[in-house]
């Protein structure tokens, strides 16, 4: 029998618990580990040429699109979804940035960035809203989905091309402040803070993680469950335009068929930064820092003198060995 | 108290009273009248009456099945009632969802805990829009220490029970409800739960309290609605020692439903005699033998033994580890410990298929979750076959069709639908699943409450059929909610409480009283003879 006392703990307690704070948030602390450590890697990997602000900003550059799609795809798997047509947005947004902005000024090509964050939170609610009427397993529909948007792309762009004025790619591939701070980490960190937690800590974030954890349960708190599905895919529709725009932005074109790459690798990302595909669990920061370490993987085995296509294989191993040690962890759960 | 007893005598008198009770001071909090509810074919509710004062607390009482948790459902708004009416304060109300029942008045706390794991508590809070100041309150009126920044998934089970209970309380509702909130309790904690009840009482506002501990009832509650089939039988003010009294009503022995129950027993004992001798003392080897199985958490082990050619009856009331025990013998879960012999072979299927292969089969009360709902008769008879005659070659047909043959024969099912199983009516589907395994052969079957929501012509069947079985030297385990049954068909009775067996009798002492009584826990039942 449990008594009152082993409870423990008082009401309200004040101040940090860190031996808490590592419980809780252990596996983000260990994702940003590994990303130091697959840095450290990619150093030795470049020897004898010196590793400069430049490589870091190469980093930066190469998983922005990454990382905007693992924050998508997290706050949907949080909720009980999966968005397999995530990577395939990235890319209509990424080709209609890059069709609209082109020989604009920055100020045009800035209003037409916020126009098509509303358009992904549009894609996004349109996903949610398929699945929350038909009742048809997300997955299905946003495999479905995946089709249409990727048809969409190619009818807006058929061959990559298009462009964005220099100021605008500079969001992407600049520096803030210091040559060793890479603008694009400075943008993901302001949209954590100012469109995310903002949510998180509110009850449209609790319902979110609510319906995730126990669904029946949310519902008999009175969260309208719905709703909040529909949400979830909203906010990842934002966060896929997010994605789009740093696209066009680190790499100045359009490319209608990088979708399911992105798409592939942003589940991969997800289960990598601590999410629990069953859902409820985890949060955002650690994915941004497992699509990092996705990208810095097959860099490093490049400067390592391995065939490309190897590169290939051994990140598909990769994304699978990651996916399946979630899925052991999630059977260990259960049991 | 005298004066809520008086008010409400004076609302039995006058039974249209109330047609102007909105021009009444004094009217009800909560009118339930004729609410019924069914779930397809069958029936849960027939026609629910309950009356709530204010500044009282009520209990709603009943045997399994009795319609007790479908009616808390309707009023928590989880599911929706399909006729009658519920009136609170005199004005009609429809209560679609929780968020409904919430702004009604009512708060809930379910029988399982309601709080999301992956969250704070503080976070739970907020989720449901609850005054955190006012939780923090009666949790210090408690006198209960909770660290609100703790995730929920970390807190233990008698203290999320007293969290919900705090949430509950400080959303400030006019009724209360508490569906078997001391279940999971030690006696300390349900002690503040009798006291925060006296206390919301003495601020006019009341409880609606299950639980299957009637002594609780008669000692916290003023007054007690009880159920049958469905149907409320009675209000009764329950007193201390007064137990039996609230069990005979449970079981119904008013005049009427008497006569209807003996008319009905009657009338299928005569068959029965016909059709399978009367139980006679078993005589075979062991055949199932449990030795301390613990099969849930906060349980004790369970201990029986299962001689061939002998049905032993399990009597439980709801959440007794019974399920659970039928699904580690079944191999769907494994036990925590403790021991299982089949036939003298120690016995510890990892799954389904390894418990059929030792001859151990389930009959769950479940019957879509058991059959190939979208395939044939012949097929769902057919399918355990194949682990066993032919692995590789082909399949004999012409064996098969005479097993499934003499199956269908045997149960006399009904193959007008044969095309799809789920196109049967629920009787015929329940002979499909154990037609299935006389087609197969088996030593030991277990039964799971395998005539719910059963006609009683099907019924009779089912229970003939057993008693053959049993004849011809089977070992057949039986649960079944509907205790008389256990008197009807089995030959000895063990009583499941908290997952431990608290009482055995031979069937002829059963009775559906002193089972109740006994899964009570109202004195324990020795071992006769």
């Amino acid at each position: 029998m449990t008594t009152v006392d082993e409870a423990g703990a008082v009401v309200g307690r004040k101040g940090l618990d860190w031996r808490r704070v590592v419980a809780r948030h252990g596996w983000t602390i260990g994702v940003y580990v590994l990303l130091v450590l697959l840095i450290i890697g990619y150093i030795w990997a470049l020897a004898p040429v010196t590793f400069t602000s430049f490589d870091l900003n190469t980093i930066a550059i190469g998983g922005l699109p990454l990382a905007f799609a693992a924050m998508a795809q997290s706050v949907i798997v949080i909720s009980g979804g999966i968005d397999l047509s995530l990577g395939v947005m990235v890319a209509v947004i990424n080709v209609l940035a890059a069709s609209l902005m082109e020989n604009k000024s920055f100020g045009i090509a800035l209003l037409i960035a916020v126009g098509l964050m509303v358009v992904g939170v549009i894609m996004g609610t349109i996903n949610g809203g398929l699945i929350v009427l038909t009742g048809v397993p997300d997955i299905v529909v946003t495999l479905a989905m995946s089709f249409v948007w990727g048809g969409v792309a190619l009818l807006i762009m058929r061959t990559p091309g298009g462009g964005a004025p220099g100021d605008f790619q500079a969001l992407g591939t600049g520096a803030f402040l210091s040559s060793w701070i890479p603008a694009g980490a400075v943008i993901i960190a302001i949209v954590l803070l100012a469109v995310w937690m903002p949510i998180r800590w509110r009850r449209p974030g609790f319902a979110i993680y609510g319906i995730g954890s126990e669904r029946a349960r949310a519902y008999l708190s009175g969260v309208n469950v719905s709703v909040t599905r529909v949400l979830a895919y909203s906010i990842g529709g934002f966060f896929a335009a997010m994605g789009g725009l740093a696209a066009t932005a680190t790499t100045g074109i359009g490319t209608p068929y990088a979708g399911n790459f992105i798409t592939l690798n942003s589940v991969a990302a997800v289960v990598l930064g601590g999410v629990s595909l069953a859902g409820g669990k985890g949060g955002l920061v650690g994915p941004v820092a497992a699509a990092f370490c996705l990208i810095l993987v097959p860099s490093i085995m490049v400067f390592q003198g391995i065939d490309p296509n190897y590169g290939q294989v051994i990140q598909g191993a990769l994304i699978v060995i990651v996916v399946m040690i979630g899925g052991l962890v999630l059977l260990r759960e259960r049991r | 108290m005298v004066s809520r007893a008086r008010g409400y005598a004076r609302a039995r008198e006058h039974p249209f009273a109330r047609l102007g009770g909105a021009f009444i001071a004094d009217m009800s909090l909560l009118e339930v009248r004729n609410v019924a509810k069914r779930y397809g074919p069958v029936v849960a509710l027939k026609s629910a009456e309950l009356i709530v004062e204010p500044g009282e607390v009520h209990a709603l009482l009943g045997a399994n099945g009795a319609g007790k948790s479908t009616l808390v459902k309707i009023l928590t708004g989880v599911i929706r009632h399909d006729t009658g009416t519920i009136a609170v304060n005199g004005d009609e109300v429809r209560i679609g969802s929780p968020e409904r029942a919430r702004r009604v008045g009512f708060a809930p706390v379910f029988q399982d805990p309601a709080m999301l794991p992956d969250l704070t508590v503080a976070q739970n809070l907020r989720l449901t829009r609850t005054d955190i100041g006012g939780a923090r309150e009666w949790l210090e009126r408690m006198d209960l220490t909770v660290d609100l920044t703790e995730m929920t998934s970390d807190i233990p089970l008698p203290m999320l029970r007293m969290l919900d209970l705090a949430r509950a309380l400080a959303r400030d509702p006019q009724l209360l409800l508490l569906d078997e909130i001391t279940a999971a309790l030690p006696s300390d904690l349900a002690e503040k739960v009798f006291d925060v009840m006296r206390q919301w009482r003495d601020r006019g506002r009341s409880v609606l309290f299950i639980s299957h501990r009637l002594a609780e009832v008669t000692a916290t509650c003023d007054r007690a609605s009880v159920l049958r089939d469905g149907r409320t039988v009675g209000t009764l003010e329950p007193r201390p020692g007064e137990e039996e009294k609230i069990v005979e009503l449970m079981l119904g022995t008013t005049r009427s439903q008497l006569a209807e129950s003996i008319e009905s027993e009657t009338r299928e004992k005569e068959v029965e005699v016909v059709e399978a001798p009367a139980p006679k003392a078993a005589v075979g080897e062991p055949q199932l033998v449990v030795r301390n199985l613990v099969v849930g958490d906060d349980q004790d082990g369970v201990s029986f033994e299962l001689r061939a050619g002998e049905i032993l009856g399990v009597a439980a009331l709801e959440g007794q580890g019974q399920d659970l025990l039928f699904d580690n013998l079944a191999g769907e879960r494994k036990p925590r410990s403790g021991e299982m012999v089949v036939a003298g072979n120690p016995f510890s299927p990892r799954t389904p298929y390894e418990a059929i292969r030792a001859g151990v089969v389930l009959v769950p009360a479940d019957r879509i979750l058991a059959l190939l709902p979208q395939r044939p008769i012949r097929e769902n008879i057919a399918a355990p076959l194949y682990n066993r005659i032919t692995r590789w070659g082909p399949i004999n047909r012409r064996d098969e069709t005479r097993r499934v043959q003499n199956a269908i024969e045997a149960l006399s099912i009904d193959t007008r639908a044969q095309r799809q199983a789920r196109r049967l009516s629920g009787g015929n589907q329940q002979k499909l699943t154990l037609a299935r395994w006389l087609a197969a052969g088996f030593t030991t079957m277990l039964c799971f409450d395998p005539t719910r929501g059963i006609d009683v012509g099907t019924k009779r069947q089912i229970y003939a059929l057993l008693r053959e079985l049993a004849e011809a030297g089977a070992a057949v385990l039986l649960f079944t909610s509907e205790l008389p049954e256990i008197q009807l068909v089995c030959d000895r009775t063990i009583v499941v409480y908290r997952g431990a067996v608290t009482g055995e009798m031979p069937a002829a002492d059963a009775d559906e009283s002193a089972l109740l009584k006994a899964a009570h826990g109202l004195g324990t039942v020795e071992a006769a003879a």
